[in-house]
């Protein structure tokens, strides 16, 4: 890349950024850095911090600490709006326009060309047409912009960025909703409007997009900067592991006395099972007594197999098995009557009810299984309560403080408590120590191995790979919706996983298209 | 243009449903009786033209009949009790009815609260000061009245077009510029589209509200003036439930309930139709006038089935379209 041997002044430059919620520490001291004329990508997991970035750079959240320069000069915007005013535009993947104004209505809103107090309607919509034939779009601008693509949208809402003389555009998973041909018309107003020397900001969850279509490359990882590289001279591996791995070394020996062990009796089977547009069908047999880790990158499908197996989702084909006889799973309550139990990625919203105290939580689940007609007696309660709260240690213990109040870790603790309560037979774990402090997070881990030795199924979903080849039994690979490889045994290893994730991004490309 | 269809299907109505009363009632189909309809229901245009702006907004104002109610006692005190010159009553008013229009949007807007509320308790302070003014009806005996209620333009056939009719015309016209034609109706639209969105996109959404409210309320105002002209009294239980029958009369003309699309022409023929079924009432003589109140209720009920259905329409080509495009 000639950026590297001639390095033009950065147009964006983000130093020292950190920004935290309550005590998750969102983003920690991170530096960012934007030349003109350059696409440059964001990259990261899940809760890496890509977005509270974005919106700390856009003034949508204030800074705890940091400067943002640009184009030399520091910048506090207050407001996206104000953001915008300074020249940082963000174009997010939910279309900020309005669908019932006309596309001219939407490029010029509040400035429209005016004459003795009226818009000049013919002005606006014949400098919309210029505008957007730029864009190489010719559309009629009199109609509403709701009546068109969103791939449209996306385009109008670019060219009024542009237009409001936006320097630095950022474009928050722009190609999520478009199909491969609106992709490449939007890379070629990408690529134009950089050569223009406009920054911009490209986040996107798509690796063969982003090798596609950027120079630079940042990724974030558990709101830090783990690095900034050329995108030329970064191998598709070294992204991931950026992505996803720590130091790999430390972990493989942990591991041992679990492929050690002799196989077990089958749980539950899934054959030939899968959804159309949600997971391309897959094999997958679940042992009493063994982790199944799943593995692979955002969007790869692995909250999607999570949800199929739970009953969440409905299969649209295949067969699903538990101990040897076939079931139907339409809904989580078919999942919890076969003795499956499912704690989600997102704790807060899908999870636990955080007004509600630790008893309460606890015995949902049970009591929803066991019927309203069959209540749980207030001493049965807690009992079960004072159980879990003992068995998994959750602190403090007191099972009347509302869930709401505890730390991120020992709500995972009640969560998981509350399917322990029914007895599962198969527990579902997505992403168990997502945004748990480290001795949290050590304890989680020594749970779900004890969990499986007391003979339960596990199917644990995580983006931490050392952590999944420290419990699993067996590791699923799964990469662009699909189950691409299985691994068992000595096999299971962080460079392995990474090989199978990352392994051939032209086939990928192809698959999708 | 947005919001045709709707329009369209009310137009058709409006002409399908002249035509029968027409084939029952041949006089019905004369000057005469367009023009004394016009004249009975200009103050309900009046104040459905500001009811329009607030609909589309995404809002909507309840307060607008107990603001004519306030201002028919008000103009009739004024002129009769305190002799106050009537244009300067009229001013008056105009100014009182428009802070009081402000006010609830700035309320609003400042405490993010919904318009439903405010502007039900706005009802229900003007109906209340209009009471605490005079219980009674106050005639009003002012030589303006009698010169503005016989002047008036002759028709072709016979028909007259009063005064009142006039005022009604010329700010439904207003009315439709000013939607239509300047960035202030623009930002009326945007507002119904997404508050949120249309701030972001630079829209100032709280000054845009306070003057949406004040517009509507002005307009109650003017309905107030042109509701005593009609009457020659001051009367504070005049015009109760005329909130409704405006907004009865917007959404008949095709604006849709949630904002964003409308326009100013529908919601004059959804008075115009209004009107219609009254007066094939007043011509049949013997069904019981509140047969206007069932055949609104029917025919509104009609059109919001209708505006779900094309909505629901909208919908579906646009999702189509975003996977097929290439």
């Amino acid at each position: 890349m000639e950026n590297s041997l001639d390095p033009a002044p950065p147009l964006l430059e983000v130093r020292g950024i950190s920004k935290s919620f309550g005590a998750v520490r969102a983003l920690q001291e991170v530096d960012f850095t934007l030349r003109a004329g350059e696409i440059h990508a964001l990259l990261g997991e899940n809760g890496a911090g890509k977005s509270t970035l974005i919106k700390v750079v856009t003034g949508v959240f204030p800074r705890d600490a940091g400067v943002v320069r640009l184009g030399g000069d520091e910048v506090a915007p207050r407001s996206s709006k104000a953001a915008l005013e300074a020249g940082i535009a963000t174009v997010y993947q939910e279309v900020n326009l309005l669908p019932n104004l006309s596309v001219a209505q939407n490029l010029f809103l509040d400035r429209q060309p005016m004459r003795f107090g009226i818009v000049r309607e013919g002005e606006m919509r014949r400098r919309a047409k210029a505008l957007l034939t730029e864009f190489g779009l010719d559309i009629d601008v009199a109609a509403p912009l709701g009546n068109y693509s969103v791939a449209i949208q996306h385009v109008t809402a670019i060219a009024r960025a542009v237009d409001l003389s936006a320097r630095v555009l950022i474009l928050d998973e722009p190609t999520a909703s478009l199909d491969r041909h609106e992709v490449e018309i939007l890379f070629g107003i990408m690529r134009q409007l950089a050569k223009r020397g406009i920054g911009i900001v490209f986040v996107s969850h798509f690796l063969d997009q982003v090798y596609e279509i950027s120079d630079r490359i940042t990724v974030l990882r558990n709101g830090r900067l783990v690095g900034e590289r050329e995108t030329a001279s970064l191998p598709r591996l070294e992204l991931i592991r950026m992505m996803l791995g720590r130091e790999l070394a430390e972990t493989t020996g942990a591991r041992a006395t679990a492929s050690d062990r002799p196989p077990r009796e089958v749980c539950a089977s899934f054959e030939n099972y899968g959804k159309a547009g949600y997971v391309a069908p897959f094999n997958l047999e679940l042992r009493h007594g063994e982790v199944v880790g799943l593995a692979g990158l955002l969007g790869s499908g692995r909250t999607e197999t999570a949800r199929l197996v739970f009953g969440a989702e409905r299969s649209d084909g295949g067969q699903a098995r538990v101990e040897g006889a076939p079931v139907r799973l339409q809904s989580p309550r078919d999942g919890v009557r076969h003795g499956f139990g499912y704690c989600p990625e997102e704790r807060k919203t899908d999870g636990i009810v955080a007004e509600l105290t630790v008893r309460e939580n606890i015995v949902l689940a049970l009591q929803a299984k066991r019927g309203l007609h069959r209540p749980l007696s207030r001493r049965e309660q807690d009992e079960i309560a004072k159980r879990y709260v003992k068995m998994l240690d959750i602190r403090p213990p007191d099972p009347e403080r509302p869930v709401g109040l505890l730390s991120g870790g020992n709500q995972q603790k009640a969560l998981l408590a509350r399917w322990l309560a029914t007895s599962p037979r198969l527990l579902v774990l997505d992403e168990p120590t997502r945004g748990i402090d480290v001795g949290a997070h050590a304890e989680i881990i020594r749970l779900i191995r004890e969990l499986c030795d007391d003979g339960l199924a596990l199917l644990v979903i995580s983006s931490e790979l050392d952590e999944i080849v420290t419990y699993s039994d067996r590791v699923v690979v799964l990469r662009d919706r699909a189950h691409v490889e299985e691994l068992a045994g000595e096999t299971i290893d962080v460079t392995n996983i990474l090989a199978a994730i990352a392994a051939d991004g032209a086939a990928m490309q192809e698959a999708r298209a | 243009m947005k919001g045709l269809p709707p329009v369209l299907i009310t137009a058709i109505v409006l002409v399908v449903g002249f035509a029968l009363c027409a084939v029952q009632f041949p006089n019905i189909a004369s000057t005469r009786v367009v023009g004394n309809l016009l004249t009975d229901n200009a103050f309900l245009g009046i104040v459905a033209t500001g009811m329009t702006f607030v609909i589309i907004s995404g809002g909507i104002d309840l307060s607008v009949g107990s603001v004519i109610g306030f201002t028919t006692v008000f103009v009739a005190l004024a002129i009769e009790r305190w002799g106050v010159p009537p244009l300067v009553a009229f001013v008056a008013i105009l100014v009182l009815s428009a802070a009081f229009g402000a006010a609830m949007g700035a309320v609003i807007h400042v405490f993010d609260l919904p318009p439903f509320i405010v502007t039900l308790a706005g009802m229900f302070l003007a109906r209340g000061a209009s009471f605490l003014l005079s219980t009674e009806s106050v005639p009003i005996t002012a030589p303006v009245y009698s010169t503005v209620s016989d002047f008036a333009l002759r028709m072709p056939g016979g028909g007259r077009l009063s005064a009142i009719a006039i005022i009604m015309l010329v700010i439904l016209i207003g009315g439709i510029l000013l939607l239509r034609l300047t960035r202030f109706g623009a930002n009326v639209y945007a507002l119904g589209g997404g508050r949120a969105t249309a701030s972001l996109m630079g829209v100032a959404v709280g000054k845009m509200t306070i003057k949406i409210y004040m517009l509507s309320s002005l307009l109650a105002g003017t309905a107030g003036i042109v509701f005593s002209f009609y009457t020659s009294a001051g009367y504070s239980l005049s015009a109760v439930g005329v909130e409704l029958d405006s907004i009865a009369a917007v959404v008949i003309g095709g604006t849709l309930l949630t904002g964003g699309q409308g326009s100013v022409i529908g919601t004059f023929l959804g008075v115009l139709i209004q009107g219609m079924i009254q007066t094939y009432i007043n011509f049949d003589g013997t069904l019981s006038s509140w047969w206007t109140k069932i055949a609104t209720g029917i025919l509104l009920f009609a059109f919001i089935a209708l505006q779900q259905g094309l909505v629901a329409l909208a919908r579906r080509p646009t999702a189509a379209r975003a996977g097929v495009a290439s």
